[in-house]
């Protein structure tokens, strides 16, 4: 395997991956008990969130740069991608119903082709400014987008976008999830991702070394964006529904959240983090059944562990580690002489 | 004419209010390098302790009640203090554990209470909007052409007394002078025996009260209230503080009032659908053309 070079061995990770997809959707498809459909609808929405904290890390994880825009580029993926398969991709399907997967991911990729231009535009005064002032420049930048938004007649401005095909899936949600983790970890070990790494660190020592750190921002903020805006392609067409108010701020600073409570630059940490913020308000449903109250303080609780968490691990759950180099080794890890020469 | 000046003073009206709730963004970040997004929240808290306060004062006093400036003066004082209580609070528990930690750690605290105050408003006063009472007689008054309320003028007589005063706090005092120096350099002051932490924990309470009382006159302006009431606010302050030059006083003053006219005029023209999005097109402009913000410094990269 390690002898492959890495497009095939990609190409077969990727395979295994698919078929086991695969497996999975249809194994989630057979299951049959009450509320399968909301645990469905939970799982999905893990895997877009997953999408979304993976391709933030980039920006602000590897690359260093600080957005706050994130939900703008999802929100500039969902509609174009919904305003393609509303108005004329449904026509085709209509008549070659076989084409639904094609024209689905034809229209995703145009949603994120819209985002990557988006953050191309975001990314360019990203040259003058650092730091804070372009935090707030980004979230400008996504306000911006929805304002924009709310005001398109033909895509339903206020009232949102409804009847959106419902075409994407548990497959399809963790197949682009898959496909962006997969990106983001080959990006990081590649030339790229050292020089994002090094603008990361130190600016000016990147620039000595002659990186063109404007070039790595910048690209950096169209590869994340892309991703944002299949995201959000994929969010589209599985709640059939879009409205200006779901891509608001406060939806990119629960994103950074899951970025930065992952861990800056852990891949993994964005994951787990990913999955946990998302499972976790849902969880605490529960609370309110248990305390027979008619007011819910699932989100009061939600807010103090996000404080707390932060408290406990301000570095994020895996600092800039993966998962697999925080772990404790297996015994098996140690070189069996020496495994020998301790019991001797 | 009329409607320029009309506008004008709606819009340095609503400016005073974002002036008032810039300056604590500006001050925390001036000292902190930290953007405290829970201060729009504290806003919010502000303006609420006002609605029970001036009910609670209403049902004892009654309205027509002839110390009625002084009970309302009583109730901004009230607010001011459990607010600034809040920020204490807030700045003990969620950000000086961080102050060593990265800069962000204590970003996501910020948000975390901001979402705590949304989420917790939302929960102890309910979710839906409340009525702020008219803590004293509303009258017209006609100021040459234009139409007015004795409100506006209050706001903006409190607002700039809160303006001077800090001023005052900041350059003539000898807080003041501590304070200053530790936005200017953390860790020199200390040495030259500044209790930092005390100034920290003064600089958020000082900040707190200022929103408010920003909340109090918001809540006199537009009596409609609600816990998520201080998102947008928060926001188009924070901007104004970035506008004006994030850690310069007199820069947020500036930066809330042209961000407040601005948008009056906007509001009041063909374009106002696009209201919310006019304060972020101004700040993108200007910190293209000046990247640190009308007052603020450039600071040359060094290795």
């Amino acid at each position: 395997m390690k002898r492959l070079p890495w497009f095939v061995r990609d190409a077969i990770y990727l395979a295994v991956f698919v078929a086991l997809l695969l497996a999975a959707a249809w194994g989630l498809a057979a299951l049959r008990f009450p509320g399968i459909a909301y645990y469905t609808r939970i799982i999905v929405l893990i895997g877009i969130n997953i999408t979304l904290a993976v391709s933030l890390n980039i920006i602000n994880g590897h690359a260093g740069q600080f957005s706050l825009g994130h939900a703008g580029f999802m929100a500039v993926g969902g509609y174009f991608s919904a305003f393609l398969t509303y108005f004329y991709f449904s026509k085709l399907v209509d008549r070659y119903p076989s084409a639904q997967s094609a024209l689905l991911v034809a229209a995703l990729l145009a949603g994120g082709a819209l985002a990557a231009v988006a953050g191309y535009v975001v990314g360019l005064p990203s040259l003058r400014l650092r730091g804070d002032y372009l935090a707030i420049v980004t979230l400008g930048f996504g306000e911006i987008i929805r304002v924009l938004i709310l005001n398109i007649e033909k895509i339903g401005g206020a009232r949102g976008f409804t009847g959106i095909p419902h075409w994407s899936s548990f497959f399809w949600v963790y197949f682009f999830a898959g496909i962006t983790i997969l990106v983001s970890w080959r990006l990081v070990r590649s030339a790229v991702g050292r020089a994002f790494l090094a603008v990361r660190e130190d600016q000016i020592a990147a620039e000595a070394m002659g990186i063109n750190t404007t070039k790595y921002k910048v690209k950096a903020f169209v590869i994340g964006s892309f991703w944002a805006g299949v995201a959000g392609g994929l969010y589209a067409h599985y709640l059939m529904y879009l409205n200006p108010s779901m891509f608001t701020f406060i939806r990119s600073f629960e994103i950074v959240v899951m970025v930065v409570l992952g861990g800056l630059g852990s891949i993994s940490g964005s994951i787990i983090a990913a999955i946990i913020l998302t499972i976790l308000p849902e969880g605490l449903r529960m609370v309110k059944e248990v305390l027979h109250s008619d007011k819910d303080p699932r989100m009061i609780i939600y807010s103090i562990t996000l404080i707390a968490l932060m408290l406990t691990r301000p570095q994020g759950i895996f600092g800039r580690r993966e998962l697999w180099q925080v772990l404790p080794r297996r015994k098996d890890a140690v070189p069996k002489k020496e495994r020998d020469d301790a019991a001797a | 004419m009329q409607e320029i000046l009309q506008n004008l003073l709606n819009g340095i009206a609503v400016g005073a209010i974002y002036a008032l709730i810039a300056l604590g963004y500006t001050m925390v970040y001036g000292i902190l390098k930290l953007i405290n997004f829970a201060h729009g929240d504290v806003f919010m808290l502000g303006a609420f302790v006002g609605y029970y306060a001036g009910r609670w004062a209403a049902a004892h006093a009654g309205n027509g009640h002839p110390a009625t400036y002084l009970i309302a003066f009583g109730i901004m004082l009230l607010s001011m203090v459990v607010c600034g209580l809040f920020g204490y609070l807030n700045e003990r528990i969620a950000y000086r554990p961080l102050r060593n930690s990265p800069r962000i750690a204590s970003l996501i605290t910020a948000i975390g209470v901001s979402f705590l105050l949304e989420f917790g408003g939302q929960f102890v006063f309910g979710p839906d909007p409340k009525f702020f009472p008219t803590l004293t007689p509303k009258r017209i008054v006609h100021l040459g052409g234009i139409v007015t309320t004795n409100y506006q003028i209050i706001v903006l007589v409190v607002a700039v007394a809160f303006m001077a005063l800090l001023q005052f706090i900041i350059y003539g005092t000898k807080f003041g002078r501590a304070m200053r120096a530790v936005s200017y350099n953390f860790e020199i002051a200390s040495l030259m025996g500044i209790p930092v932490d005390r100034v920290i924990s003064t600089t958020f309470v000082i900040g707190s009260a200022l929103a408010a009382v920003a909340g109090i006159l918001f809540g006199l302006s537009y009596p409609k209230i609600d816990p998520l009431m201080g998102i947008m606010p928060g926001l188009k302050a924070f901007i104004a503080a970035v506008l004006g030059g994030i850690g310069n006083v007199p820069g947020a003053v500036v930066g809330g009032l042209t961000i407040g006219i601005v948008e009056a005029f906007v509001g009041g023209s063909q374009f106002s659908n696009f209201r919310d999005a006019i304060a972020f097109v101004i700040l993108i402009v200007i910190l293209l053309f000046r990247p640190s913000g009308l007052f603020g410094k450039y600071e040359a990269e060094k290795v």
